[in-house]
C-alpha cells in the first residue's frame, strides 16, 4: 500500500536532482530556470501529499498560488534571458558579471 | 503488490527519470521536452493523490503555457551547443556530493516524521468533488489572495513586454519625460516674423 512515505521520498529525490541540475548546468541559464521549475514541482508535491492525506484543503490552495507565482516568475525570468542574450550574445551565467559582484 | 502501487511506481520511475535527463540533456530543446513529461507524469501523481483539479491545472499552466515559452525561448536563441557543455564532468563530482547530502538530509526529516504513519487516503466522509471543495474555500476565505495573485500575473504580463520590447522610434512610441517637465513658452510657441499680406483682387484681372 502506497502510504505518504513513498511520496514525500519521491519529492524528496526530485528536489535533491534539481537541486544537482543546477549545479551541473552553469554554462546554460535554461536549463538552471528548468532546475528551478523542477524544484518548485518536488515543493508543490509535498504540499500536495500532506494536503490529501491530512483531509486539509489549505495545502492545495497554497499550491494554486505556487502556481500562479510560478507561471508570473517564468515569463519574466524569460523575458530577462531574451534581453541578457540580446546584449551579451551568450546563455552562460559566468558571462553575467556587469555589476562586478 | 495491487493496481495503485503498479501505477505509483511507474508514474514515479518516469517522473525520476525525465528529470534526470532534464538536467544530463545536451539540447535545450530536448530537456524541455522531458520537463513536459516529468510535468504529466507529476500531474497523474497528483490526479491518484485526489487533487484532480491541481493535476489538471498543472497541464493546462505549465504543459500549455509554461513550456511553451520555453520552447519558443529556447528555439528563437541561437545558442552553440558545444559551449553550454563545457565544465558539465568538471562540476559533476561537486554536484553528486551536493545533492546526496541534499537528499539524506531530506530523508532524515521525512522518515523520522510522525506523522508519516498516516494513511487513508481519502476523506470518506463527503463526497463533494475536489474541485468543489477548492472552489468553496478559494472564493469566500482566500478570495482576497486570489485577487492579490491575479495582480502577480498582470505584473509578470506587463514586466515581460516592458522589458523584451525594442526601445526604438520605429517599434514604440515613448514619452520622454524630463524633456515634458523642462519645457516653457519659448519650446511650444513661436512667433514668425513676415510680411504683412496685401490684398490686391483688383490687380490679378
Amino acid at each position: 500500500m502506497i502510504g505518504m512515505t513513498h511520496y514525500l521520498v519521491l519529492s524528496a529525490i526530485l528536489f535533491a536532482l534539481s537541486v544537482m541540475g543546477i549545479f551541473l548546468n552553469r554554462k546554460n541559464v535554461i536549463v538552471v530556470l528548468m532546475s528551478i521549475e523542477l524544484m518548485l514541482l518536488a515543493v508543490n508535491f509535498n504540499f500536495v501529499t500532506f494536503s490529501s492525506f491530512l483531509h486539509n484543503v489549505a495545502g492545495q490552495i497554497f499550491v494554486f498560488f505556487t502556481l500562479t507565482v510560478a507561471a508570473a516568475e517564468a515569463a519574466i525570468g524569460l523575458a530577462i534571458l531574451i534581453i541578457l542574450f540580446r546584449n551579451l550574445r551568450s546563455i552562460n551565467v559566468q558571462d553575467m558579471d556587469q555589476l562586478k559582484g | 503488490m495491487d493496481v495503485t502501487s503498479v501505477l505509483f511506481y511507474v508514474f514515479s520511475a518516469i517522473l525520476l527519470i525525465s528529470g534526470l535527463r532534464v538536467i544530463t540533456a545536451k539540447n535545450p530543446v530536448h530537456a524541455a521536452l522531458f520537463l513536459v513529461l516529468a510535468f504529466v507524469n507529476a500531474s497523474c501523481l497528483w490526479m491518484m493523490l485526489g487533487a484532480e483539479f491541481l493535476s489538471l491545472t498543472l497541464i493546462l499552466v505549465y504543459v500549455g503555457a509554461v513550456m511553451v515559452l520555453f520552447l519558443f525561448v529556447v528555439m528563437m536563441l541561437d545558442v552553440d551547443l558545444e559551449a553550454i557543455r563545457k565544465g558539465f564532468w568538471k562540476n559533476f563530482p561537486m554536484a553528486l556530493v551536493l545533492g546526496v547530502v541534499v537528499l539524506i538530509e531530506m530523508l532524515l526529516v521525512v522518515l523520522k516524521n510522525p506523522l508519516v504513519t498516516m494513511s487513508a487516503n481519502s476523506d470518506p466522509a463527503t463526497n463533494i468533488s475536489n474541485s468543489n471543495k477548492l472552489g468553496w474555500v478559494l472564493y469566500t476565505q482566500y478570495s482576497y489572495p486570489v485577487e492579490l495573485a491575479s495582480m502577480v500575473l498582470l505584473l509578470g504580463l506587463v514586466v515581460a513586454v516592458a522589458l523584451t520590447l525594442r526601445k526604438s522610434e520605429k517599434a514604440a512610441k515613448y514619452q520622454n519625460i524630463s524633456k515634458q517637465v523642462a519645457t516653457d513658452s519659448k519650446t511650444r510657441f513661436t512667433m514668425i516674423k513676415m510680411d504683412a499680406e496685401v490684398e490686391d483682387k483688383g490687380e490679378a484681372q
